[in-house]
Formats: C-alpha cells, structure tokens, sequence
C-alpha cells in the first residue's frame, strides 16, 4: 500500500497545484466568455454550467474576426507579421546556427554562450534597447543620416510595421536558433561522409542530407516561437503603439484593461488559444516522435 | 628548364577582390558563415551593451553621450533608481517575487519530477502532459486566465502580491521538473537498487541516496526559476494592482511607451546583472558537481543541452 502511493504522493502537490491554478483558470476564461454581465454592477459573472451558457459574445467575436469586422484587421496583421517573423528568423538563424554547429572549431564554446546571452537578458531591456537606437535622435537615424541614406530623420517608432516585425524578429529569434543548433549538432558526419564519398557536392550534400535532418529543428523552432509570438502584445505596444499595428494581443489587452469588456476579451483569448492548441498539439507530437524514434534507434 | 622569368607573378589584386576571393573562397572554411555569424551576435548584443552605456550617461538623454557618471543609480536626488520610489519599490517587488517563486516552485517541482519519473500507474501519463502545458502555453492566456480566476474566483485573493507569486509558481514548477527529470534520468535507477538491496527503505534511499545526487540539479533549478521570475513581465502585469505590486519589467515598460530616462536603463542593467549571475552560478554549480561524470568527447553537446534544458 505504501509503496503503490509513494511516487504519486510525490507528484500530487505539484499536480494539485496544476490542476488548481492551470486547468480550472483556463476553464475560468471559458465561462466568462460564455457567461452573463451582471445589469447593476456591469462585472462579468462566469457561467459554470455549460448547458446555461450564452454565445452571445462568442458569436459577436467570430463574426467581428471575419472580413469587415473590427478584429479582422488585427488577427489578419497578427498572422502575417508572425509569417514574416518566422520566415526571417529562420533565413538568419539557421545560417548561424549551421556555422556553429559544423564548423566553429575551437570558437564553438564563445558561440554558444553569446548564442544563449540574449535568452537571460529580459526582452523588455532587449527592446528598451532598440527603443533608444531607434529615437528620433537615435544612432539609427543619426547613421543613416550622416551616410545620406536618408535626408533626415525617420519616425522609426510611429506606426510601422516594418520595425514591429524587425522587433518580434530580435525578440524571439535567439529561442529559435537554439533548437535548430540542436538538430544540426546532433547529425552524425559519417552520413555527411558517405554524401561525398557517393559524389554529392557541398550543396547537393546540404539539400540531400543536412536539411532533411534537420527539419524536426526547424519545426519545433518555428512552433516554439511562434506561439509567443501569437499571443504578443507588448512588442508592437512599445516599438509603435499606434493602432495599424495592433495584433490579436492588444485587442484582448484592450478589453480587459481599458475596455472594460471582459467577456469579449475572454471570447478573443478562447478563439486565440484553440488556434494554437492546434499548434501546440504538433508540436508535442513531433517531440514524442522523436523521442520514441530516438528510443528505438 | 624553366627560368625565374618564366613563371609569371600573380595579378595584383585589388583590395576587394582579394576580400571576395577570402568570402568565397571553396577550399577553405566557409567564410561567409563567419562574417554572417559574427554579425549576428553583434546584431544581438551590441544594442544591449549601447543601452547599458546609456545608464551611464551624465545627462537625461539616452541617445547622446556625455560622458560617465553613475547619476542614475544612486547619485540623482529624484530620478536615480536608489531614489526613486517607484523605482526601487519595482526592484524590491521583483525581488521578493523572485525569492517566494523559488521557495514554493522548487520544492514543489522537485517532488513532482521525482513523482512521474517513478510513477507508472492510471494518471501518470495525463499528469505529464500536464506538467508540459505551462511550457507551451502563451503567457497571455496565462495571465488572461489568473487575472480571471483571482478576481471572478477566488475572490479573496484579489490582485496584487499574492496572486503574482501564485502566478509565477503555476509557470515556474514545469520549468524544475524538466531540468530535475533530466537529471533523474541520467542517474539512472541502479544507486537506489543498490541502497534497497543493502536494506533500505524507499524513503532512507531517496533521502540518503538519490537527493545528494540531485542536489546539482536542484540548485540549478532554483537559479533558473530565480531568472524566469525575474524576467516575467506578462503575468506579473496582469496580476499587479499598481503602485506597489509593479515590478521591474512593468517598469521598463510603462516608461519605454512615455519618455524614458537613462534610469530606465540603470534599471534594466541591474536586473539583467542578477538574472545573468544567478544563471551563470546555478550552471556553475551544475559543472562543479557533475565534472567527473562528463565523458571527455561529449563536454560542448552536454553544456549546451544543460543549458538548453534550462531555458
């Protein structure tokens, strides 16, 4: 008996704890964007019983996100800015990645922990950082202007969507490379070796061998940001803040703290979390794959 | 017989061909992909590094250098971060966030990883998809769901300290059970089989055996979850009340979208000085106790897949 209850004795705070403060809020979200206002007060008042609820404000959320409707333009930019994002990250990581997993010889070591630095430097003072190089009088312009690449000075941080994708790109890219190290790292040269005993170029051994390989990295890298990404409200609210760039997370920020709208704010994040569950899910599965391939390898 | 005439001297080459003749050269390293990478990092670092000279600056401007000065740690009678209110009391609220996480989420986390890695019955599968949710799950949702569940829910808890130390236990403990797991792992079961062979109970082999051994990891954990609290901004602002509840983070935010002094920077430096030297000390004790357990060949792979394991 107290053998069979030891180990999940073990586990139980930590899985009570879970259950209490993850499972029940999230199911919290659920019944308050399924549940009433209360007519004196104006609170949300969350609906527990689904068979009460009211879809209401589920329905006015889905049809606000499709075309002519206030949300459209917010998960429309949300979607490409995060395709852009992503697009770039990879065009820049694995390059980088790929030197220092095949290639940086004794620098390797160096590599490594200024590849892992900007992980421990919190992404506010990664952005306050840009905010500064960024400002009107900010070395960016300050360069360019010098150089006569621009006449004057450009309002970097006036709206555009251009500097909010650059910031999501230096924001998130550095949790993106590291898996895509991972993979390239793991690949055993003997098969790179047989790639060129067999006649394959450098290139042709690269497309042939190395990218396959490493396409679990590339997909676990790209979800691994891209659900950050997604839920992002506080990169474009501090390099632009101005509403033509607001993504799907400011519009759930706006209800909840100006607004004053929670069940459609609650709406919104329910709507935002089933698209990523959806990403979620592939990711935690491509991980079990390999996991079990790597078991029975 | 070839003479010295003969063997006609290479073309002068111009400074630029000779640099693209390095780029590209096919026998040699892969020259682009060190220029490109040496330029990534300083794409990464170097904006930091800016902003930390910044918070040196000797006038109220974070764009134009005028010399150093330590004005806005503590020589400012107003703005600098030592007199500051707000300022500190951001410094002291994320401090004590950061010291109660890690008292609750280690020994929390710790007992979970111990629990699903020995644990093979009904439950323990769920429980560890559990345990990986938090990991994936946007902080937005997160904070969207805690702020609803203290405020519509458990009414009594309201927002404020409270609830941001809860808040960041929920995100931290899955972070201890992956580094602690690792760990479990690659002990392997055989130094506890041993301990019962020798006649001791379940409970005098964990306590005797398998917790010394986890100790590395332990500790490692408590630095790591000591930095994620430290750098967490998104549940700490949708569970702060303002005022005093506001941490370093919420700080740095609310003055990059006004006008921000070079105390903001002065700030953020702190914090990222404590967050970088609690991670190096939890990953140097990591190596210290582990040094004699690391096959010679495998040293870069591993430190990077600890240190990977960690984020």
């Amino acid at each position: 008996m107290y053998r069979r209850w030891l180990w999940p004795g073990f586990a139980l705070p930590g899985i009570v704890w879970l259950i209490v403060l993850f499972l029940v809020p999230f199911y919290a979200v659920v019944a308050v964007a399924f549940g009433t206002v209360d007519p004196i007060l104006g609170q949300a008042v969350p609906l527990w019983n689904p068979l009460e609820w009211n879809v209401g404000w589920m329905l006015e959320v889905l049809e606000q996100l499709t075309p002519g409707g206030r949300f459209f333009g917010a998960a429309v930019r949300t979607i490409v800015y995060v395709g852009i994002a992503l697009v770039l990250s990879l065009l820049i990581g694995y390059p980088v990645a790929y030197y220092i997993a095949r290639h940086a010889g004794r620098t390797k070591s160096l590599l490594l922990i200024l590849l892992i630095a900007p992980l421990w430097i919190n992404y506010l003072m990664r952005m306050l950082a840009w905010v500064n190089l960024l400002a009107a009088d900010g070395f960016v312009n300050r360069f360019l202007t010098f150089t006569h690449v621009l006449a004057e000075p450009r309002d970097w941080l006036g709206g555009r969507a251009s500097t909010v994708i650059l910031a999501l790109v230096y924001g998130y890219i550095p949790f993106m490379i590291l898996p895509l190290f991972a993979a390239l790292d793991r690949i055993d040269r003997s098969h790179l070796e047989a790639a060129r005993d067999l006649g394959a170029g450098r290139f042709s051994t690269f497309l042939n061998v190395t990218l396959p390989l490493s396409k679990a990295g590339i997909l676990g890298g790209a979800v691994l940001i891209a659900l950050p990404m997604f839920g992002d409200y506080y990169t474009p609210d501090i390099v632009s803040g101005a509403p033509q760039t607001s993504m799907i997370g400011n519009q759930i920020d706006f209800y909840f703290h100006v607004g004053g709208q929670p069940p459609i704010g609650a709406a919104i994040t329910v709507v935002l979390a089933v698209f990523l569950t959806v990403l979620m899910a592939y990711y935690l599965w491509t991980i079990h794959k390999a996991s079990r391939e790597a078991r029975t390898a | 017989m070839s003479t010295a005439a003969e063997v006609q001297a290479p073309p002068r080459l111009s400074a630029w061909s000779r640099f693209r003749g390095w780029l590209t050269n096919p026998w040699g390293r892969p020259r682009f992909l060190v220029v490109f990478t040496w330029a990534y990092m300083i794409w990464a670092l170097v904006p930091v590094l800016i902003a930390v000279q910044f918070s040196f600056n000797d006038s109220r401007s974070r764009t134009v250098w005028e010399g150093f000065s330590t004005r806005w740690y503590w020589g400012d009678p107003v703005d600098s971060v030592w007199h500051d209110p707000a300022l500190r009391n951001a410094l002291v609220q994320s401090l004590k966030l950061a010291t109660a996480d890690v008292l609750i989420a280690t020994p929390i986390g710790v007992l979970l990883a111990i629990g699903l890695a020995r644990w093979t019955g009904w439950g323990s599968r769920p429980s560890n998809f559990l345990m990986l949710f938090p990991l994936v799950t946007p902080e937005i949702v997160m904070g969207v769901s805690l702020l609803l569940l203290f405020t519509r829910v458990f009414t009594f808890v309201g927002t404020g300290t409270t609830a941001q130390i809860l808040g960041h236990v929920t995100f931290s403990i899955s972070y201890v059970v992956v580094i602690v797991r690792g760990r479990l792992f690659s002990i392997g079961r055989q130094y506890e089989e041993a301990a019962a062979d020798l006649g001791a109970s379940p409970a005098v082999a964990l306590y005797r055996v398998l917790l010394p051994l986890l100790m590395p990891a332990i500790i490692a954990s408590a630095a790591v979850v000591f930095a994620i609290s430290l750098d967490d901004f998104v549940i700490s602002q949708w569970l702060s009340k303002g005022g005093e509840t506001d941490t370093v983070p919420i700080q740095i935010y609310a003055a990059t979208r006004a006008a921000p002094l070079p105390s903001t920077n002065a700030i953020a430096t702190i914090m990222m000085v404590l967050t970088l030297v609690s991670v190096t000390a939890g990953f140097l004790v990591w190596r210290a106790f582990t040094r004699g357990e690391r096959r010679a060949g495998t040293k870069v792979a591993d430190e990077a897949g600890a240190a990977m394991q960690m984020r």
